[in-house]
């Protein structure tokens, strides 16, 4: 098949999944079935695309106003994060099935239906070849998510999806859609291309304003002072925190950030204009802050959540770096964050599955009743705060050669005070599972696992954080492409 | 007179322009004459058709640049009345007459809901008489005949609303208060007509462009434009002037608060379009500090104020209605710019508002038809008990927020684009941060409609007859959200026609 | 301003004079019908207008002989707005008589034609309303 119709086929069938969970809604195995084919497909069609490494196949569908079209393309970026997002899209409907069945949640059909949408428009992201075309999926993607944020229908999760999409509408509305016409203006295009397309069009203390529409426009990027949504969202159902909020909405914010960086300013551009310093210092105090409140936090999702904000602004930093390095990292740090992260809350929500607990000071013990789920937890915690062999120490150790690349040595302290951090608030957790007494009146011995659908997929996400370990260099020679 | 024996030779397709007045004009008397109301819903919908057919014609004719001039009963102008279609006016007799053409269908079994049986004739009477006073406001180059027609058009419109007075006896006194306050601006808008004439001689827009052009520092011609700016005001409701909107739209049946809401304060903003760009020109000092210090604030001020208001509505009806005060500021706000990537702004948003107004109205007819409620805290569950209509509203809401996808973002994309292109760098941000608002009302309405669980009552999908309609408008709402390019390249012909001297390439 | 400037705008202090006591009984009468009457003073005050500027000073009825034997010595008056008004009289009739048939109805249904009054037993609708929703909360 061509490239691109393997582009285009990757949205469509996500989109069929949609559509065949609405008409499949009477029979539950069918409608999750078919959600799995449609997974399996969409992983496949990537895979497809990856192999044949084509970069720069594009395809333009439409052209929606003279001189805007919708066209997609590949590039290394782009497909990295579409593996992620679809690879770990199949995990995670074997997750939620389990988790939604266990827990005999309402309207599962819409729940089903939506997720596989805002899957269709994450791919959209990913292959999008122009600025337009992302934000028309970027809006899309926030719009599909809200039924999801909002599916427990309590007054809680109306105010948690309320806060969600406030805070991501205002800031692409306000900030990023001026950023993109203010592009389009200045540059005549939206084009992603190599080296940026705004060099010559723009200079002075503008390309840092520019810089900065789009750093707070890119709200799912969760920049502080904008990333309330992030745990506002963790009213979600499990499996919508685990694929979305660590993995494809998130991301998707970050990989803007580095599209952004790369393509529409260029790394040469931002470093010889220094126009992202000032990005580099609020990243590092986004990293450190958040960790901090993370500490705070006694919800499990809630901590995880803030580990997210934190993490997700190393990519941010790798991209403000600019420096080559710093790029790589960042986009490494896209994969080895998703598998780590996505781990720690399947394991959150195995944990409530099965013991209907949500808080970190209910945990003591608990590896006993549940030893494959806390040490799939410890495996990705250990990812998380970049250990070896797991994958997360790779891109923190890119992060780190790319800041002293770029002579902002502190940037190197911050890294090491952030995995400090990491230790104090993921690792207390695994001790107090493990080594704590259960509390009192609880059957400590007796093993009470989540649905096996559950830890089929945790287990599968943990080993995944080893295998990157390994194959961390495949990445990088993915991610090569975007600084030749 | 002299051009008589030039125009003997005529062919139908020739006196389209007259066509397209006259046909509903004919058909309305019909409507009362038949008086059963199948029979007057078949003439009025044939007669809707055959104005769509014809104004899509005439589009097609203009849409390169050209100009037809028809003249009146052979007189030529100025002495006669002149018809004139350039692409700004096709543009928008395509806009009334689609809108009175999928109205008209979805207004059968509406009205039946809404308005007493011996009613129904007289109901489609008023509405092919409105459709025809918009029409040939629309249509005409003479500066009278304009007012003529408004006001053709303006007193059906009071006749509809007040048929809402089987539903709710507060139409009555809506349509009372639209009546003074309509004919208030009428009266000044002739007042200003008056001036002109008074100043220049003539009432046909070329020749008072002509003339005009050499006035500039007259002071009757500034009082004229003034006074017109006023009148015509009123009647598309820009900010201060607004008031009568919100009960005439609330009150008035679900058909005919679609109707108008879709078309006739777009036709006076066009009218305000040719008065300001083509009839007076924008580089006439007065008019452009009219402009720019006094439409350019009422329309900001229209945005934020109105949508504020609209964000405390319990009633969906005025709800809406406030909105649509609020979008007329963004086009008036693409007026005040003084650009011509404005002009296309407001032209484009004309289009995409009248479709999308269009839709929601038109899905608020079809909650009120099977529930006989527009009170928002009733409508919680709706969006599953009524799918279908509810996934319509949506839809609408989508494009009145401007998400991408959908009309509402281009009208957006060009309005900021024009914003920054003169490098107005707040108005843009005033604009972005204004349609937060309307995320904020949009949203009130489907947390309840989608989030509440419904009460214990058994409430059905409306029939297919409100339904197609509905979601036609919807459809569109996509189609020329991802399709933009047929819609932003009429608008800017028409804008670079009416901002480019406009009659001056006579 | 001199006294000839005065005079010499007579007209147009009348339609002055005429057009702001119109649109002041319009604003002031709480009565429907008084409302209409102002509405009619006002779109009279600009029928005189239109009227009035269309005379030529020393200008006959502008009414060619039967013969068509048209002498280019007599000065004709202005017919134009004169017609022009015809059509906007036109109009204020047809205003007219919709404000008054409102007023019929209107009466018909609130018993009154006082403004005070029907706002009073408009809003007294509103707040019914109003209660009823916070029932349905």
């Amino acid at each position: 098949m061509q490239p691109t119709t393997l582009i285009l086929l990757s949205l469509v069938v996500p989109a069929i999944a949609t559509a065949a969970n609405m008409a499949l809604s009477d029979n539950d195995n069918w409608r999750d079935g078919a959600t799995l084919v449609a997974s399996l497909v969409t992983f496949a069609l990537v895979v497809a695309l990856a192999v044949s490494g084509e970069y720069g196949a594009a395809v333009t569908v439409f052209s929606v106003m003279p001189g805007l079209e919708l066209s997609f393309h590949v590039e290394p970026l782009g497909l990295l994060f579409a593996l992620v997002a679809s690879g770990l899209w199949i995990v995670t409907h074997i997750y939620a099935i389990g988790y939604m069945r266990g827990n005999n949640e309402h309207h599962q059909t819409r729940f089903f239906a939506f997720f596989s949408f805002s899957i269709a428009a994450t791919m959209g992201i990913a292959f999008s070849a122009n600025l337009f075309t992302l934000f028309l999926f970027y809006e899309l993607l926030t719009l599909s998510t809200y039924p999801l944020v909002a599916h427990k229908e309590t007054d809680e999760a109306k105010a948690g999806a309320r806060t969600y999409l406030g805070i991501l509408m205002s800031t692409s509305i306000v900030f990023l859609l001026v950023a993109v016409i203010w592009t389009w203006i200045i540059a005549g295009t939206t084009d992603f291309t190599l080296g940026g397309i705004l060099a010559g069009n723009i200079e002075g203390p503008m390309v840092a304003v520019l810089l900065g529409l789009f750093a707070f426009g890119i709200g799912k990027a969760a920049l502080m002072p904008f990333h309330r949504w992030l745990p506002a969202a963790m009213v979600a159902p499990t499996p919508v925190s685990a694929l979305l909020h660590a993995v494809a909405v998130v991301k998707a914010g970050v990989f803007t950030m580095l599209k952004v960086g790369v393509y529409i300013f260029g790394i040469d551009f931002l470093s010889s204009t220094s126009a992202s310093d000032w990005l580099v210092w609020l990243a590092s105090a986004s990293i450190l802050i958040a960790s901090v409140i993370a500490l705070t936090k006694d919800n499990l999702k809630a901590r995880l959540a803030y580990s997210t904000v934190s993490q997700l602004s190393y990519i941010t930093l790798g991209m403000a770096l600019a420096t080559s390095m710093g790029v790589v990292g960042g986009g490494m740090h896209i994969a080895m964050h998703a598998a780590g992260k996505i781990t720690l809350f399947m394991c959150a929500g195995a944990i409530y599955v099965a013991h209907h607990k949500t808080l970190v000071s209910e945990l003591n013990g608990i590896g006993r009743k549940m030893p494959l789920t806390m040490a799939a937890f410890m495996i990705g915690a250990l990812s998380i705060i970049g250990l070896p062999p797991f994958g997360g120490m790779w891109s923190k150790w890119l992060l780190g050669l790319a800041a002293l690349d770029a002579g902002q040595v502190f940037v190197v302290a911050v890294l090491m005070l952030s995995s400090l951090l990491n230790v104090a608030y993921l690792l207390s957790i695994v001790a107090r599972a493990f080594f704590l007494p259960a509390d009192d009146g609880e059957d400590a011995g007796a093993i009470a696992e989540a649905p096996v659908a559950c830890l089929i997929a945790l287990v599968a996400t943990a080993l995944l954080s080893i295998v990157l370990f390994f194959q961390a260099g495949a990445i990088e020679r993915l991610l090569a492409g975007l600084i030749s | 007179m002299a051009g008589e024996a030039a125009q003997t030779a005529k062919t139908l397709v020739d006196h389209l322009p007259v066509l397209q007045v006259v046909v509903p004009m004919l058909a309305s008397p019909l409507c009362m004459l038949f008086a059963r109301a199948g029979l007057a819903w078949a003439i009025a919908f044939a007669a809707s058709l055959a104005c769509l057919a014809i104004s899509i014609a005439l589009l097609a004719t203009v849409v390169d640049g050209g100009v037809i001039s028809y003249h009146l009963g052979g007189w030529e102008p100025p002495w006669g009345i002149e018809y004139r279609i350039d692409t700004a006016n096709a543009f928008v007799l395509v806009i009334v007459s689609a809108i009175a053409a999928l109205v008209l269908p979805y207004a059968r079994q509406s009205i039946a809901a809404e308005i007493e049986a011996k009613h129904h004739a007289l109901f489609y009477t008023c509405l092919l008489l409105c459709i025809c006073g918009l029409l040939g406001v629309t249509a005409t180059g003479d500066a009278f005949n304009v007012f003529v027609f408004l006001e053709i058009s303006s007193l059906s419109t009071y006749a509809l609303v007040a048929l809402g007075a089987a539903r709710d006896k507060r139409a009555l006194t809506a349509a009372y208060n639209y009546l003074i306050m309509g004919t208030i601006g009428a009266t000044f808008f002739v007042i200003g007509i008056g001036f002109l004439y008074m100043a220049t001689g003539t009432l046909n827009m070329a020749d008072l462009a002509e003339r005009i052009a050499q006035l500039e520092s007259n002071r009757t011609v500034r009082a004229a434009f003034a006074f017109i700016v006023v009148g015509i005001g009123m009647k598309l409701a820009i900010y201060p002037l607004h008031m009568w909107l919100p009960n005439a739209y609330t009150f008035a049946p679900s058909a005919v608060t679609a109707f108008l809401a879709a078309t006739s304060t777009k036709v006076a903003i066009y009218v305000l379009l040719r008065f300001s760009f083509s009839v007076f020109s924008p580089g006439f000092e007065f008019e452009r500090f009219t402009l720019l210090y006094v439409v350019l604030p009422f329309a900001v001020m229209a945005m934020f104020l109105a949508s504020i208001a609209a964000v405390f509505q319990q009633d969906i009806k005025r709800l809406l209605a406030y909105s649509s005060i609020a979008q007329i500021g963004y086009m008036l706000l693409g007026i005040g710019l003084v650009t011509a990537t404005g002009l296309a702004g407001s032209i484009i948003h004309l289009f995409n508002h009248a479709i999308t107004k269009g839709a929601l109205f038109m899905a608020v007819g079809a909650i009120v038809m099977q529930t006989g409620h527009t009170a928002i805290p009733k409508l919680a569950g709706l969006g599953r008990a009524m799918p279908l209509t509810g996934a319509a509203i949506v839809t609408g809401g989508l494009s009145l927020i401007g998400i991408p996808g959908t009309a509402g973002f281009i009208s957006k994309w060009v309005l900021v684009s024009a914003a920054l292109e003169k490098g107005w760098w707040p108005v843009a941000l005033l604009i972005v941060a204004s349609s937060l608002l309307a995320v904020v009302y949009v949203w009130k309405i489907v947390e309840i409609m989608y989030l509440k669980p419904a009460p214990q009552t058994s409430v059905g999908e409306a029939p297919l007859g409100l339904l197609l309609p509905t979601w036609g408008l919807a459809a569109a709402c996509v189609f020329f959200g991802l399709w933009a390019d047929l819609t932003i390249d009429a608008a800017t012909d028409a804008a670079n026609g009416l901002f480019g001297g406009g009659f001056a390439a006579r | 301003m001199d006294f000839e400037f005065i005079v010499g705008h007579l007209n147009y202090w009348l339609f002055i004079v005429l057009m702001m006591t119109g649109l002041y009984v319009v604003v002031a009468r709480g009565n429907l019908v008084k409302k209409i009457v102002g509405l009619n003073l006002f779109q009279t005050a600009v029928f005189m207008l239109y009227i009035s500027v269309g005379k030529v000073s020393g200008g006959t009825a502008p009414i060619f002989p039967a013969d068509m034997k048209i002498d280019e010595s007599v000065v004709y008056s202005n017919p134009l707005p004169h017609v022009l008004i015809l059509t906007a009289i036109v109009v204020g009739v047809a205003t007219t008589a919709l404000g008054l048939a409102l007023i019929v109805r209107i009466r018909e249904e609130y018993d009154t034609i006082e403004e005070s009054h029907i706002l009073t037993a408009e809003l007294a609708i509103a707040r019914r309303e109003l209660a009823d929703m916070d029932g349905e909360r």
